[in-house]
């Protein structure tokens, strides 16, 4: 036709994604290398982090609204994210290791983005003398500190679960609980334990950029759930296999979209085009929900039975029309099930709809795992290491990512809401199991890694 | 593909429908030695909607400058006016 190349609808399709369905960029994610940053003293590493920092991502934010401009597409936010700190930090000869993660905030609040990730390290097979000193001080880090994120990966397929770990970030969780219980245990929502933690991680507050990577790299996830959600509400008789073509086809227009956006941002900014991340991630705007999808589906309510199996059938499709999209995939690419990040997610766990089990079943076939569930205050650090050991034995096994995203809410019950402000959202406090593990954790060591044939 | 299409972009005009849409649109685009390639509307869902394909390889302004002016003179005129570069057509629609 005479425009040359497009259908009126196709234009018009596009502009009712972004303004419409809430299809938008969620994040463009600068991964720089903190690896020459090392010094013998904290002060001198923390201001080479922070120069670092400051000149890599000095264009980023200015990047990002540039080319959201000119292409009309929504680009929610810019992040940051670094070299675990836990092997920058390990000749520095300090034991705080907070004031690293205060360097990195001012180098956040310098570049203007709004999350920076990597307060992290890799102890699934072991500790060093590094890693120690940077879980000891993750509490301290997260209540001292606004945007730094911080991971901690305790389980690998190969190599099994660090156990002594798994116990000792559940005395973790508790105490950041503690140092920002005048803020609803925030502190909590920066921090993920992880099994199989992708390197290559866009999304907070799991993102840090690992050995393997490029010196600067950029990698984008894009988000799409209100886009997958109106296509499905326009073919209500649909069989799964259509339902499945349907995802399939809104996946790979999502895709294509954070490919643009991810090879223009990386050539403006002289890095390296890392990947796309092809995960379906929720906020708590209404209309940006995984679990209205579910709905969408069919469900009366996510946690219905038949949710493991619609989320399955979801993820994997929105994976099949992604990858067509393009050949640049990593990070976690999965459904993602943040109860408090999701109202309706929030709405069917209040109603009792939706429990922690089930959120443990839908983790084992599609999503990444228990992300931000609010527990009980009082809930002892053994039962949070017990639920962590959970999730990380279904990554291990499934040779799959999962994190433990959990919040206990000081001073709350079972059913009061917690307002954790922002894109976290907000949840009802969730019941847990009130059987004791203490023994079960006391014997301490390395859960061996699975086998990896006879998979049944 | 980047390279074909890098002087091109698409205006949707969407909103009431009355005298002198195109006129204040188009002298807007002369004025920035912007070139119409193509005009469509139609009536979609009680709105006016108009598409422009236009060639900015002689525009005096670039694209977000002209993506400023062209949001000012909706707002005068009480439309949505949106300019995005071809590229995300492309992109979304053509495997």
């Amino acid at each position: 036709m005479a425009k040359g190349m497009f259908e009126d609808f196709e234009i018009l399709e596009t502009i009712r994604m972004f303004q419409e369905e809430h299809l938008d960029v969620r994040t463009i994610t600068m991964g720089i290398s903190l690896m020459d940053c090392a010094a013998g003293s904290a002060d001198e590493t923390c201001r080479r982090i922070y120069d670092k920092i400051c000149s890599r991502a000095e264009r980023l934010v200015a990047v990002g609204e540039d080319i959201s401009r000119e292409y009309g597409i929504p680009i929610i936010n810019k992040r940051v994210s670094v070299t675990p700190i836990s092997q920058v930090a390990a000749s520095s000869r300090t034991t705080d290791y907070a004031v690293f993660a205060r360097a990195l905030e001012r180098a956040a609040d310098n570049v203007g983005v709004n999350f920076i990730g990597g307060f992290s390290a890799l102890v699934h097979k072991g500790y060093t003398d590094s890693d120690r000193r940077l879980i000891a001080s993750i509490p301290e880090a997260l209540a001292t500190t606004e945007k730094v994120c911080s991971s901690v990966n305790v389980a690998t397929t190969r190599t099994g679960i660090n156990m002594d770990a798994v116990r000792e970030m559940g005395e973790v969780i508790v105490e950041t609980a503690r140092l920002t219980a005048d803020r609803d245990a925030l502190g909590c929502a920066k921090l993920v334990v992880f099994a199989n933690a992708p390197e290559d991680n866009p999304f907070m507050a799991g993102a840090f950029t690992g050995s393997g990577e490029p010196e600067c790299v950029i990698n984008v996830g894009v988000s799409g759930p209100g886009v997958v959600m109106k296509a499905l509400e326009r073919c209500p008789e649909a069989d799964f296999g259509e339902l499945a073509d349907t995802i399939k086809r809104s996946a790979f227009k999502i895709t294509r979209v954070g490919q643009l956006v991810a090879r223009e941002a990386s050539r403006r900014l002289g890095a390296t085009f890392g990947i796309l991340d092809l995960s379906l991630a929720p906020t708590p705007a209404v209309g940006d929900s995984v679990a209205r999808i579910l709905e969408a589906m069919g469900l009366e309510r996510a946690g219905a039975w038949g949710t493991t199996a619609a989320l399955a059938m979801l993820n994997d499709a929105v994976k099949k029309g992604g990858t067509m999209a393009t050949s640049s995939t990593g990070g976690l690419s999965g459904a993602f099930i943040p109860v408090s990040e999701d109202a309706a997610m929030a709405k069917a766990a209040a109603d009792g709809a939706l429990s922690i089990e089930k959120l443990e079943a839908m983790t084992a076939v599609c999503s990444l795992g228990l992300d931000m569930i609010v527990v009980p205050g009082d809930i002892p650090s053994n039962s949070l290491a017990g639920m962590i050991a959970d999730v990380m034995a279904i990554g291990m096994i499934n040779s799959k990512t999962t994190g433990a995203r959990l919040i206990p809410a000081y001073g709350k019950k079972v059913g009061e809401w917690v307002k954790l402000g922002g894109l976290f959202g907000e949840a009802p406090v969730m019941a847990v199991s009130q059987a004791g593990n203490d023994a079960f954790l006391r014997r301490g060591g390395r859960i061996p890694a699975p086998l990896q044939s006879l998979t049944n | 593909m980047d390279e074909k299409n890098s002087h091109s972009a698409f205006i949707t005009v969407i909103g009431h429908d009355r005298v002198g849409i195109i006129a204040a649109v188009s002298t807007l685009l002369a004025e920035a030695g912007v070139n119409i390639n193509d005009i469509s509307q139609t009536i979609l869902q009680e709105n006016f909607t108009m598409i422009m394909s236009v060639d900015l390889s002689k525009a005096t302004l670039d694209i977000k400058a002209l993506a400023d002016r062209l949001e000012a003179k909706g707002r005068e005129l009480g439309l949505s006016i949106l300019i995005q570069h071809a590229d995300i057509f492309h992109a979304m629609h053509r495997i």
